[in-house]
């Protein structure tokens, strides 16, 4: 439904490049959820923007539902929904009237669509009369997807819709998602929640304008190949420090209640490392192998490309 | 131990509405407090009345020893605050917005350049001293945006979601930061819709529908209702939620 050959863009600014996007290749099929996943300032929105022809490459070539995105931008248009990052309905129009406003740019009604987006719609229901720009963050959000899909598009374009939102927003709003792809919808979502990799039937890693990886996120992680272990102690914060001074230890990151070490031999015997953490004055060290998770993955992956340093 | 946040049934309402519905707590000096809730659960008004920025309609509070209702100027000069939406002026070098920050919290020009050499030397940013804030890499704005923050050496820094979109690696060195603050003294009162960030806190707060529905340490959390993590604990509470998030 998507296909992006070596996309490239670049930004001037004043005298300077600005390298936004290098070399981006990926495919999404028909229905399925791909999530696009990176902090801010990976690249994100610029692929949207070129994908949902607001914006033209400065390399390579798009298309969505087989219409290239330069050549082809009526077409495309006519297909896709859209859901920018920053909120863009109309603040002075209330609910109702933005719903309105969207179907008839797109030469529908809100009755001839109505199924399509009756579930979220109910939840907004009792605020059609109130002005969109005041609404709350969750209800924005709700009424941003019901705008983006009125005209029954065949593919779903949501650029971070669940920042800054609340774990149970955020859940109902996926599986909102599950249900629009299971009607045949293909979705196209960005997030830098690395936890809502998960839910994603396709993942690709976005860092500094170039994709990382792409894959199941179940097969993503299979992919981490270092020794990955959690640690807890009495007081995590000098055990972090003193963990990190070790020659043996790759990285050392907090993960909830526990550090996630990796190692730089895979055979590494742990034991060492606690007998030398004990000598150093540190009580009721535990320990225990654990599995990586997508997070683990992305930041072995940014360590490896800038030494660790985070910026 | 010392209090630096005591608050005693405080509301806020709004017309009919009531956003924040006679809360009670305290924070003690040194202490990472998680203060969390779904959006549209009252955090934001909280803090607010917290920073001196809205009069409460019922209740007390003392902030750094200060009343919330009657020295609110006393209270805002010994803050420090912080969101991830706003904190550093992108077109000042960072020397600039340094200064203007200080000069907002009232320092001397002499106290300001003194002070300015050891943070740029603590960030590194001695030579960057001069450059635009938004030719700095990310992680760098956000770790000078702490020390603007924490620069007038407030007794109390709130954080209101510091680290939303930001990159994990990123994100856990900032944690450093609060951890180190935190063991010199400075009390940390962070908002965040990280759940794994919940666990990093001495202890959270959780506000449904206005109210504190639970404030613990997050073992003693995860504990009370048997569950593996914080995520968990956070849906439990936050699913009983009763107000329309209009």
């Amino acid at each position: 439904m998507i296909v992006a050959e070596n996309i490239g863009m670049v930004y001037r600014q004043m005298l300077k490049e600005v390298v936004a996007l290098k070399n981006v290749s990926l495919e999404v099929k028909k229905g399925e959820v791909f999530g696009l996943i990176g902090p801010d300032g990976a690249g994100k929105s610029s692929l949207f923007r070129i994908l949902t022809t607001l914006l033209l490459p400065t390399a390579g070539r798009a298309f969505v539902g087989g219409h290239d995105v330069v050549d082809q931008f009526r077409e495309v248009r006519n297909i896709v929904g859209y859901m920018p990052g920053k909120f863009s309905l109309y603040q002075d129009l209330s609910v109702e009237e933005n719903l309105r406003f969207f179907a008839r740019v797109f030469d529908t009604t809100v009755q001839a669509n109505y199924g399509q987006i009756k579930d979220i719609y109910e939840q907004l229901a009792p605020f059609k009369n109130r002005r969109a720009g005041a609404l709350s963050g969750g209800m924005k959000q709700k009424l941003g997807l019901c705008c983006a899909l009125i005209h029954k598009p065949e593919v779903l374009f949501l650029d971070e819709p669940t920042t800054g939102v609340d774990p149970i927003s955020r859940q109902e709003f996926w599986d909102v998602l599950k249900r629009l792809s299971g009607d045949g919808i293909s979705v196209f979502v960005s997030t830098p929640y690395m936890d809502e990799a998960r839910l994603c039937d396709r993942i690709g890693l976005i860092f500094k304008g170039e994709i990382l990886a792409v894959d199941e996120p179940d097969k993503l992680v299979k992919r981490h190949d270092q020794k990955l272990v959690a640690f807890r102690g009495r007081n995590m914060y000098t055990l972090l420090q003193d963990i990190r001074q070790e020659a043996a230890v790759y990285s050392c990151f907090t993960f909830g209640d526990a550090l996630h070490v990796t190692f730089h031999d895979r055979e590494y015997v742990v034991d060492e490392l606690v007998r030398r953490l004990e000598e150093r004055g540190h009580e009721g060290v535990e320990w225990w192998p654990i599995e990586a998770g997508i997070e683990d993955y992305f930041m072995k992956l940014t360590n490896d490309r800038c030494d660790g340093k985070g910026d | 131990m010392e209090k630096v946040i005591e608050v005693e049934r405080l509301a806020k309402k709004f017309g009919s509405f009531t956003a924040v519905d006679h809360i009670s707590f305290e924070v003690y000096r040194g202490e990472i407090f998680g203060f969390l809730g779904a959006n549209g659960a009252g955090k934001t008004t909280a803090m607010r009345m917290l920073c001196g920025l809205s009069k409460p309609s019922f209740g007390t509070g003392r902030v750094v020893g200060f009343d919330i209702s009657r020295e609110t100027e006393k209270i805002k000069s010994r803050i420090g605050y912080m969101s991830q939406k706003f904190s550093l002026y992108e077109t000042l070098t960072v020397r600039e917005n340094i200064r203007l920050y200080g000069g907002i919290y009232g320092m001397s020009r002499a106290d300001i350049r003194k002070k300015m050499d050891l943070v740029l030397s603590d960030l590194g940013l001695s030579e960057e001293r001069n450059t635009l804030v938004r030719l700095l890499p990310q992680g760098v704005k956000q770790r000078l945006a702490f020390s603007v923050a924490t620069f007038h050496e407030p007794q109390i820094v709130f954080l209101d979601e510091p680290t939303g979109g930001v990159d994990p690696a990123v994100r856990r060195m900032f944690w450093e930061l609060i951890y180190q603050a935190a063991a010199n003294g400075i009390t940390v009162f962070v908002t965040t819709h990280y759940m794994d960030e919940a666990e990093y806190c001495d202890r959270v707060s959780i506000m449904v529908d206005g109210r504190i529905e639970a404030l613990d340490t997050p073992s003693a959390l995860k504990q009370r209702y048997g569950v593996p993590g914080m995520q968990e604990v956070f849906y439990l509470l936050a699913r009983k939620a009763q107000r329309k998030d209009g």
